[in-house]
């Protein structure tokens, strides 16, 4: 299993789409190494700096709705996942991307508007999250608070982030 | 029980359900192209599992970047040129015989009522016109269904959208589907599949109603889906008409996918188009769709005319009857894609080759080329192009670029007058 938590990264708005994660030049790439650098290249956010040091010390994302919205590619979660981040919140994730996450035994957790809110009134632009992944929670730290939220996934997606991705699982199954 | 299209399809083709609310289907075609694919194969070649389910049901084609452009490209290409040669993968579409892949693939006959469909592309949700579940899938999904024919989902929920009234004139399934984005947003059809129905819809060529369900996914959808009817039997009578008695026979078959009456809709969403102006997007996301009279007058760099949403015969005929005997303006560079051979050749039968590159167009190899700014066409930053692709995302023609997504008509005029501009100004002879 992935290891999960660290350093959070805030990107405070909705409908984040695949070609702001990783532009579609990138694509013809064929490793996960040589996306690095290009991790949310064409994401323009105030105070967000791509390639920054704070970006490139991110180990969780906390975002808003309909995050991954847009394209099919995977290379979107391979992005995160070269850069160390297994863990994406948000109010609301697109299916495709969703699916990614999980199927490469990451996590992509869905908290309600209440709770996203809440973890961005708690941004002190030093927050962590700890992940319980057994007991399905997790705890954010910053100057302002410590809190901790339970979440839902289903079991498939648990499933598949035990099984290290999809892959291994149908594998072993079908 | 009343079931939806969709329902009847997970019904009918459930191999496991591992957990509660996951449901794994067989798959009856898995798509690939040269973008997401090769990735997949050579995880598969590393894990030591080179092998494919069934050949026949893997169709594959290389049309992102065609001809390769670069190293990268040509490799990618290779990765996915070889693997289907040593799985002996019939459906292959190369170079000369390649296009775009919602294009090419249904030409072919490929997808039927009924059927499961996958790829590595969000744009899958096309295929759903011929009644099928067809799905965008991340390179992971792909690998599985290419090893094992299976793939995993949450059983969609379905949105129902009735589009009635009459087509005014200059107004296409593009501008309807703008339209229902516009209402449904970005996110409004998460998780569910989109059946498109009413009068409008069944008036429709499967040509524009690929159109419809092309930009399902820009609302979220998992698959756009249409019921199969005379215009579904028609399409695909070449294809089956060894399979069925008479086209008689085929409807009635058809017919037992339809959604039952009485079956759970998520929502209903009613459209009178009667009213509707020409749609065109205004910002960077799909469902940010103004009418046409807002938006007028504003000057472009470049009209791309193409793609899987609006680069079939149909689309460049409604472009070329506004174009014949005109020219473009000078400042702008018009290019237009023709979505496969097929559609080249029958373009270039009917005049309409000619009557683009008469009006100054250039006509490219089929390709989804600008679309993405992957291979051609690609925009300077503070470039502004006229676009009948799907995507308006920032960058998503070239970084700093902006893209107006519209109808052929729409792009045909605003080509000619070097700003957006409306077809309707240019008569009922030319729209139709």
């Amino acid at each position: 299993m992935k290891t999960f938590g660290g350093k959070v990264l805030f990107l405070d708005r909705s409908d984040i789409n695949t070609d702001e994660i990783i532009p579609a030049k990138y694509l013809t790439e064929i490793s996960k190494e040589a996306l690095k650098p290009h991790m949310l290249e064409d994401l323009k956010l105030e105070g967000f700096e791509p390639g920054s040091a704070k970006v490139g010390q991110a180990r969780v994302i906390v975002t808003r709705a309909n995050f991954g919205c847009g394209s099919s590619r995977e290379h979107a979660p391979w992005v995160f996942e070269i850069n160390d981040i297994n863990v994406v919140i948000a109010s609301g994730f697109a299916r495709i991307f969703r699916q990614n996450m999980f199927n490469c035994g990451m996590l992509a957790i869905e908290v309600s508007e209440a709770v996203c809110s809440r973890l961005f009134e708690l941004n002190d632009n030093d927050s962590a999250i700890t992940l319980d992944f057994a007991n399905d929670r997790f705890t954010i730290e910053s100057a302002n608070g410590r809190e901790t939220f339970t979440y839902q996934i289903s079991q498939f997606d648990k499933a598949l982030v035990e099984a290290g991705g999809w892959v291994g699982f149908a594998d072993a199954r079908y | 029980m009343a079931l939806t299209l969709a329902e009847k399809i997970f019904r009918s083709h459930l191999r496991d359900e591992p957990f509660p609310g996951t449901k794994v289907l067989g798959i009856d075609v898995v798509m690939c192209h040269e973008i997401t694919t090769p990735i997949a194969i050579n995880d598969l070649v590393a894990r030591g599992k080179d092998r494919v389910f069934d050949p026949d049901k893997i169709k594959v084609v290389i049309d992102h970047v065609t001809p390769a452009k670069d190293t990268k490209t040509a490799q990618q290409g290779k990765i996915l040129r070889d693997w289907a040669k040593r799985h002996q993968i019939k459906d292959f579409f190369d170079i000369g015989r390649n296009g775009v892949c919602h294009a090419i693939f249904p030409e072919h006959g490929f997808i039927r009522p009924g059927y499961t469909v996958i790829m590595g592309d969000s744009h899958t949700c096309t295929h759903g016109a011929f009644g099928a579940f067809a799905a965008g899938v991340g390179t992971t999904d792909l690998e599985v269904g290419i090893l094992k024919g299976v793939c995993a989902f949450r059983e969609p929920k379905t949105i129902r959208v009735n589009v009635n009234g009459k087509m005014p004139d200059a107004v296409y399934a593009k501008d309807v589907i703008l339209r229902i984005i516009k209402e449904l947003t970005v996110k409004g059809a998460t998780d569910c599949v989109i059946e498109f129905h009413g009068d409008v819809v069944k008036k429709m060529s499967m040509e524009s109603r690929m159109t419809l369900c092309n930009m399902a996914i820009e609302a979220g959808g998992t698959s756009g889906i249409c019921m199969p009817d005379k215009v579904t039997v028609n399409y695909l009578w070449p294809f089956i008409s060894g399979e069925y008695a008479d086209k008689k026979a085929a409807l009635a078959d058809f017919r037992k996918w339809h959604s039952d009456r009485g079956c759970t809709y998520e929502k209903v969403l009613d459209i009178d188009v009667t009213d509707m102006e020409p749609q065109i997007t205004y910002g960077y996301k799909p469902d940010e769709v103004k009418n046409i009279s807002e938006l007028e007058g504003m000057p472009v760099d470049q009209v791309y005319i193409g793609s899987c949403t609006n680069g079939r015969l149909e689309d460049l005929k409604v472009a070329a009857a506004y174009l014949k005997g005109r020219a473009i303006a000078a400042s702008v560079r018009g290019i237009v894609s023709p979505a496969t051979p097929k559609v080249f050749r029958d373009a270039d039968r009917l005049g309409i080759i000619r009557i683009f590159m008469d009006a100054g167009f250039c006509v490219t190899n089929p390709t989804c080329g600008a679309c993405l700014g992957m291979s051609n066409g690609v925009l300077a930053p503070g470039e502004v192009c006229a676009s009948t692709t799907n995507r308006n995302f920032n960058g998503r023609m070239g970084k700093g670029g902006m893209v107006h997504l519209m109808s052929p008509a729409v792009a045909a005029v605003t080509a000619i007058e070097g700003k957006i501009a409306d077809p309707r100004k240019y008569g009922k002879e030319a729209s139709k």
